[in-house]
């Protein structure tokens, strides 16, 4: 098992003002190797894929790549040289065919310059062949594919490159567990044909499903490189966080009170095409996981119940009182809170201050008549600061400059000072490191514990599990099964899912 | 100890240092330059040459910073004298010709309001539009005739307490109400939630469209009452006056720190913004510089504010 070295870095370190994000980072990557990098938030491994793809410079080290020493001062360099970054982000022209996107640039043309339609789709389907992607037609355009095809798209264009290593960031950000399952035979696919892949992932299942090594960033400094074989989720984590965890989260189940009544209840919601005659009811201290694969219908659910998308039909009841919700505003009102799912997008407002993004949705309470009262405001943000323990030097910091699971901590401190009776939590704990992770779940058991009633929505099956008492699971627009937490495991899980 | 680090932390948050600063090497290089520009009178003149523009800078700032835009400013300062001027010369009393013509100005404001939030069309098309049919609308009342005011109103345009004239006095109080309005209230911070992030904004409470129709209802009052300045400064109401007043009144807003795409923003910047358009401007007059060159310095001054704002913006998004 001794192949020959890809990539070799030595003593690598970029700073950016006030941060040194890589120190003297050294990191070797075989041949047909799937290696995997993790690290909290802030770790470097971002600003590590963007040296190896050429987005930065590095300012001090070297590189060596393919047994030549190389130095991009451009991404198109290193795409030359055979390192395809796969961002987060896609970056594919959305009304133009699969194939066109995956020769964009060198389109196959004739001798008076006309595109060659029939040989680019001859070759493309060779290349789907080859690592075994199924199901996209070459002709096809780009929006009518899934988030997991356009991956794959991605993946076809970067071999098309003769890439030699894949880089990797979040592939599975935003795939159902069955798209992951796809994505990860595809990788296993190019590792048989000695494609190196680096993959970057906050999920400890895939990267042990997965990967050959793991190499573990923290704090911008190399931690170690171990054989995946010989090694355990728990070392790993431990070695990222540096220290070790005692356990993995548990929960404190509090009693919910017999005899006690729902507080929201939910009678044959109907709301466009993707929400079909759904009932289900929450609990005071009961957290209810709605989960299924992406698409099913969850968000627009519960966009509907926060009054976001108007409902077509259907009723629901507060504490056994029907409410009419017609605006976010209504239930601000009524004491129901919403966490929407994408941070950046729907969550924080990036100029403004820690401070100012805790009191948004609660301002109401620290005015009077139309003044604000600062001091009020700044003694609850300060106190939700601590109780959540948000890391931040200052109140008056603009959030942007705050990592991830910070800023997750924020907004959720921005419902919690709504106080209310139902929180609505949505993928909650996307693209937030473990420890924040960690924390997130603390304070939901705590706020279940204190008898807030909880409907979250995640596509992870393992925090389902662990968080929820109750699991609905919902597949195109209705409610397939419910599913008490002792009787259900991911495969139960997945069967009413897909079924 | 700890106080004075927090003031010192503060007083490196204050954004507007830097405008400040540019305000005040263009005064001492055109002091330099011409002994007139430090007399009283002079500084008084400057004063009402950029109140008007600073007026109609506050709101042109809230609307900026909700993220929209107003291109009707200037367009309608002109309909409004127009408007005041017609009710004086048919005996209407000072107080019932201001109260009316603020009326006029909230009413074209709402306008333009329902018609971005609730037809939903840009803002640029809007006020586009808006700024044709009022400038046209002067013309059509005065048939293209300047009307004579022969009324009390014009001692908002005209009149002095002490030294001080009066438009400067209301510029002052505009901008203190204008700084109150965005730093100490509940829907001034709305609007810099709904320019920050107009999505989360709604998921958080905030009656995004009524706070939007708050900021042009707020523009069009300033217009009516810069219109009654304008015009009570000559005792006459032209049908053509602020034409191009938009261009300076958005100069000022963003030399002040605000931002195009919105969020971003603070009144006494943008005033101080305002205060170096004037300046520049009586500078030039006062250094006798073509009026043709004073154009082309105010384009090139604009866009000289936008770029160190984007460029400022890329740096810190790298």
């Amino acid at each position: 098992m001794n192949r020959p070295i890809l990539l070799h870095t030595d003593r690598i370190s970029k700073t950016f003002p006030g941060v040194k994000a890589l120190d003297g980072l050294n990191l070797q990557v075989r041949k047909g190797e799937v290696h995997a990098i993790v690290g909290e938030n802030g770790a470097g491994k971002s600003t590590l894929m963007n040296i190896l793809s050429g987005v930065y410079a590095p300012d001090e080290g070297r590189m060596t790549f393919d047994g030549k020493e190389v130095f991009f001062k451009h991404p198109r360099q290193a795409q030359e040289a055979g390192i395809v970054m796969i961002h987060q982000e896609l970056s594919l022209a959305t009304n133009v065919s699969v194939m066109e996107n995956v020769y964009i640039g060198r389109l196959k043309t004739g001798k008076l310059g006309f595109v060659r339609y029939r040989e680019m789709e001859k070759a493309c389907k060779e290349l789907f062949d080859r690592i075994g992607i199924e199901g996209i037609r070459p002709d096809q355009t780009i929006e009518e594919l899934s988030i997991s095809q356009m991956q794959m798209v991605e993946i076809a264009k970067a071999l098309s490159l003769e890439a030699k290593l894949l880089i990797m960031d979040e592939p599975t950000a935003s795939l159902t567990h069955r798209e992951t399952e796809i994505l990860l035979g595809i990788i296993r696919e190019l590792r048989e044909q000695g494609v190196s892949v680096l993959y970057i992932s906050h999920r400890m299942d895939e990267v042990f499903a997965i990967s050959d090594q793991i190499t573990v960033l923290r704090d911008g400094k190399y931690i170690d490189t171990l054989r995946t074989a010989e090694t355990s989720p728990n070392e790993v984590i431990s070695l990222m966080v540096g220290r070790e965890i005692s356990k993995s989260f548990k929960r404190q189940y509090g009693a919910v009170p017999s005899g006690a009544k729902p507080i929201l209840r939910v009678e044959g919601l109907c709301a466009g095409e993707k929400v079909r005659n759904v009932d289900l009811e929450v609990y005071p201290g009961e957290i209810v996981a709605l989960t299924g694969l992406v698409g099913a219908g969850r968000t627009e659910l519960v966009q509907s119940i926060f009054g976001i998308d108007p409902r077509t039909a259907g009723r629901i009841r507060l504490d056994g009182r029907e409410v009419r919700i017609r605006s976010p505003r209504d239930a601000i009102g009524l004491g129901i809170a919403l966490l929407p799912e994408g941070r950046k997008i729907q969550g924080i407002f990036a100029d403004m201050s820690v401070r100012e993004n805790i009191s948004m949705a609660g301002l109401r309470s620290f005015a009077r008549g139309l003044m604000l009262m600062r001091k009020k405001e700044a003694r609850a943000a300060e106190e939700y600061v601590s109780r959540l323990a948000i890391r931040t030097t200052d109140l008056e910091k603009e959030i942007k400059f705050l990592s991830g699971g910070n800023q997750q901590k924020a907004i959720l401190a921005r419902w919690l000072l709504t106080k209310p009776r139902l929180l609505i939590l949505d993928e909650p704990t996307h693209g937030v490191d473990v420890g924040a992770k960690a924390e997130i779940y603390e304070i939901i058991d705590r706020l279940a514990q204190e008898g807030v009633g909880i409907l979250l929505i995640s596509s992870e099956l393992p925090e389902v599990l662990t968080l929820a008492d109750r699991i609905l699971v919902m597949r195109s627009g209705e409610v397939a099964a419910e599913l008490p937490v002792g009787e259900a495991d991911q495969e139960r899980i997945m069967k009413f899912a897909t079924a | 100890m700890q106080a004075l680090v927090r003031l010192a932390r503060q007083a490196g948050r204050q954004k507007e240092i830097p405008i400040l600063a540019a305000l005040l090497i263009l005064c001492v290089v055109i002091a330099w330059m011409s002994p007139f520009f430090l007399t009283w009178q002079n500084i008084f003149n400057v004063f009402r040459q950029f109140s008007v523009i600073a007026i109609l800078a506050v709101g042109e700032g809230l609307i900026i910073i909700t993220g929209g835009i107003d291109l009707s400013v200037g367009a309608l300062l002109g309909l409004m004298g127009v408007l005041g001027a017609t009710l004086a010369s048919l005996g209407w009393p000072a107080p019932a010709v201001f109260v009316a013509t603020m009326a006029f100005g909230c009413a074209a404001g709402t306008l333009s309001g329902l018609l971005i939030t609730k037809v939903r069309i840009n803002p640029f098309i809007v006020t586009l539009g808006m700024m044709s049919v009022a400038r046209g609308t002067s013309l059509l009342i005065t048939g293209g005739m300047p009307i004579s005011i022969d009324n009390g109103i014009t001692y908002l345009g005209g009149g002095h307490i002490g030294n001080v004239p009066v438009s400067v006095i209301i510029m002052f109080i505009v901008a203190i109400c204008g700084y109150v309005f965005t730093t100490r209230t509940l829907p001034g911070r709305n609007i810099y939630a709904i320019g920050n992030n107009e999505r989360a904004a709604k998921l958080s409470g905030i009656p995004t469209d009524r706070m939007k129709i708050m900021v042009y209802v707020i523009m069009g009052a300033l217009c009516a009452l810069s219109g009654m300045i304008v015009s009570g400064t000559l005792d006459t109401a032209e049908p053509a006056a602020g034409t191009g007043y938009e261009l300076d009144v958005i100069a000022a807003v963003v030399i002040g720190g605000a931002s195009l795409s919105g969020g971003k923003g603070s009144i006494p910047g943008i005033v101080m913004g305002a205060a170096i358009m004037g300046v520049l401007r009586n500078g030039f007059v006062l250094l006798q510089v073509s009026a043709y060159w004073q154009v082309v310095t105010i384009g090139l001054v604009i866009i000289g504010a936008v770029a160190i704002d984007s460029i400022k913006n890329r740096s810190a998004n790298a």
